[in-house]
């Protein structure tokens, strides 16, 4: 196959509110940039972020960095990298109102400023009371904020591709990247992306799991290049769960059903979350709540012929409530469970949401690597930025309205990382090796003449199946161990899948197959590396690391408190030190403690 | 104007998990038997924003014409 090659300046992977952030600082400071999307750039996930994005812009009550930076280091259970979250707790104001000046349309106060109102997890002074810390468009944030960028980007000249898949990265003999080879869909033809500055924005890889929140292009692309390509993968066991997905589909069911009264209840019609929280009861924190679900299910008092599910009962309220106070969930409930919930409970389960593992990068969007005694070298001419990227600023937990403030901080640090590198000559065009596509192209052939495979839809089946059943929100050693074992297997089984349609344009059934390449490296990093963290950790629960006096929360600083690095190779395993001193000499660092609200 | 089905059926990945599974099961069920003005009518309805294609579909925002509104009930139908 011929392989074209186009040359760039930059070449960013993604088109979410990260690529987007990055390319705008890219193309504004003139650099000949290409935005790499598999979807049309509106389309991408970052649509479905409603909560808001964090600042402490104080402007509905008394707030400021320093109170931010507190909350996601507690949130994060002292897994984050402090360096970074001071730098992203203080940048947030500053890129929140660029985004006002780029036309975000934000819910305003009376007098017109920015709206601000409460999220779980943000405080005032130090975890005393909540605050009104996140910035919102309506319930349509995540909208808004891609299309502000999505304009502005068009106004800057960022050259998009879309409807092409990146396929794997390129580097030369000294690890440098020198850019991806790519497929564009409409063609079926491979391109070599050759450029100074490689940045991946390519956002999460929930559909390891079989009951996800996330849209099915969330498939960890740029997760899979680089572990392929040799990086190390950051805290991949840390994954956020939110206990009510419909069980099968993984729609989100909210909150407020239980706020409304909605009761959770087993196979035999217990409400048993009175045996966990006699108090809070069906209103106990998320990671409570889905813990005690998945205790039943485990335990053999699910619901349904597998009894892998409860139920979330609403039967009891008044038909007009549910339609007046909960609009939205009815219909989820026909649609996506086929039951009116009116009459019948919702099957539910604990539901995989965000990633807070990924490509480990610095402060700066760089990525970095051990290298001669350092572990965090930064790999010449590769950035990586959102939730793909780890760096770190969630840890073990990620705060809710961060994550939209996350791909906004770093992606325009990763931006102008790259135009500082660019302008003061510290990138240059490498040489590309002969075989710069070949892993790309020998993977197609690989495809194109397999015969007597399996169907990549069995091979991902079994694949979301084990990582919810193994390394799901509530973990146990006998199950890890025993997932690992799958996942090993389940990924040399996608090593030989077949597809039927062999067809080269518009052939979604090669996307699926060479995307479940990069699931399969996303799963095994995650499975590996929980099963090898003998502690619990923010989202990282086992059921033989319980709360004790010796270790709050099963939390064991003395021996984890470090970040996990797994790598492909052979699936070994490192790990680096937390960094625990802030960015400024200046700010004090927030002091191990036991993590409560 | 010939419109690609394989086009197509890559442009129903969306934004939002909810459109995902509908058009899953849309693509299994209904796709194929789509003629070439409901693949028209496919068309448009897939150049909307995701939040107001969601909205079409689950039944808070009618349908702009009945075309659409046929392309939907297929969409809505369980």
């Amino acid at each position: 196959m011929s392989v074209v090659k186009r040359t760039f300046d930059a070449v960013i992977v993604g088109a979410g509110g990260a690529g987007l952030r990055a390319a705008l600082q890219l193309s504004e400071a003139g650099m000949k940039t290409a935005v790499l999307t598999k979807v049309f750039p509106t389309r991408s996930h970052t649509v479905a972020a409603q909560g808001g994005v964090a600042a402490s812009l104080g402007n509905s009550t008394e707030d400021n960095w320093h109170w931010h930076m507190y909350d996601t280091v507690k949130g994060s259970d002292w897994l984050g990298d402090q360096d970074a979250i001071e730098f992203m707790c203080r940048k947030a104001n500053e890129v929140v109102v660029e985004l006002e000046h780029y036309g975000m349309p934000f819910d305003r106060t009376d007098n017109g400023k920015i709206y601000q109102r409460p999220f779980g997890g943000h405080s005032q002074n130090y975890g005393q009371s909540p605050v009104s810390r996140s910035c919102a468009a309506a319930d349509r944030t995540g909208h808004a904020m891609l299309h502000a960028l999505y304009q502005r980007n068009v106004r800057a000249n960022t050259q998009f591709f879309v409807e092409w898949m990146a396929l794997d990265l390129i580097r030369d003999g000294d690890g440098n990247v020198l850019g991806v080879t790519a497929l564009e869909m409409e063609t079926g033809e491979v391109c070599i992306f050759h450029c100074k500055a490689t940045i991946f924005a390519t956002g999460g890889a929930g559909r390891i799991y079989h009951s996800s929140t996330n849209a099915f292009i969330n498939t960890g692309d740029g997760v899979g290049m680089a572990a392929r390509a040799g990086i190390p993968l950051e805290d991949m066991e840390f994954w956020q769960f939110h206990p009510t997905g419909v069980a099968g589909a993984g729609v989100l069911i909210t909150e407020g059903v239980r706020g409304e009264g909605g009761i959770l209840r087993n196979g035999s019609g217990e409400r048993f979350m009175e045996r966990y929280a006699p108090n809070l009861k069906d209103l106990a924190s998320r990671d409570v709540v889905s813990r005690a679900m998945t205790t039943e299910i485990n335990e053999g008092r699910g619901c349904g012929p597998d009894k892998d599910y409860v139920l979330l009962d609403i039967t009891h309220l008044a038909p007009e409530t549910i339609m007046k106070r909960l609009p939205g969930i009815h219909e989820i409930a026909m649609q996506f469970a086929g039951v009116d919930p009116i009459k019948e409970p919702i099957p539910v389960v604990p539901t995989c949401h965000y990633q807070m593992g990924g490509i480990p990068t610095n402060y700066k969007g760089q990525v970095v690597v051990p290298k001669d005694g350092n572990p965090n070298t930064p790999v010449v001419g590769f950035y990586a930025a959102g939730e793909c990227a780890c760096a770190s600023v969630h840890g073990a937990n990620r705060l809710g309205t961060n994550s939209l403030l996350d791909l906004l901080v770093f992606g325009k640090s990763a931006g102008e990382t790259v135009v500082e590198d660019f302008t003061s000559g510290n990138l240059s065009l490498r040489p590309l090796p002969a075989d710069a596509a070949d892993v790309s192209l020998a993977r197609l052939a690989r495809l194109e003449s397999q015969t007597n495979g399996e169907s990549v839809f069995d091979v991902g089946l079994e694949m979301r199946r084990t990582m919810q059943k193994h390394a799901g929100v509530f973990r146990f050693d006998a199950l890890l161990k025993e997932g690992v074992a799958r996942i090993k297997d389940v990924a040399e089984r996608a090593k030989t899948t077949e597809i039927k349609d062999k067809s080269k344009v518009w052939n979604t059934a090669r996307i699926e197959a060479l995307e479940l390449d990069n699931l399969i490296e996303v799963a095994r990093a995650t499975i590996v590396s929980a099963e090898a963290r003998k502690e619990s950790r923010g989202a990282h629960v086992r059921d033989d690391a319980p709360d004790t006096a010796e270790f709050p929360n099963g939390r064991n600083d003395g021996e984890w408190l470090k970040h996990t690095l797994w790598y492909s190779d052979g699936d070994r395993l490192d790990y680096k030190p937390v960094n625990l001193k802030p960015m400024n000499d200046d700010t004090k660092p927030i002091v191990l403690a036991k993590r409560t609200y | 104007m010939m419109i690609n089905r394989g086009r197509l059926r890559w442009q129903c990945r969306r934004a939002l998990l909810e459109l995902d599974l509908v058009f899953k099961r849309f693509l299994e069920r209904d796709f194929d038997q789509l003629d070439d003005q409901q693949l028209v009518a496919l068309e448009e309805l897939l150049r909307l924003e995701d939040h107001d294609l969601w909205a079409i579909v689950n039944g808070s925002k009618p349908s702009r014409d009945g075309r659409e509104g046929a392309i939907v009930a297929l969409l809505r139908a369980p």
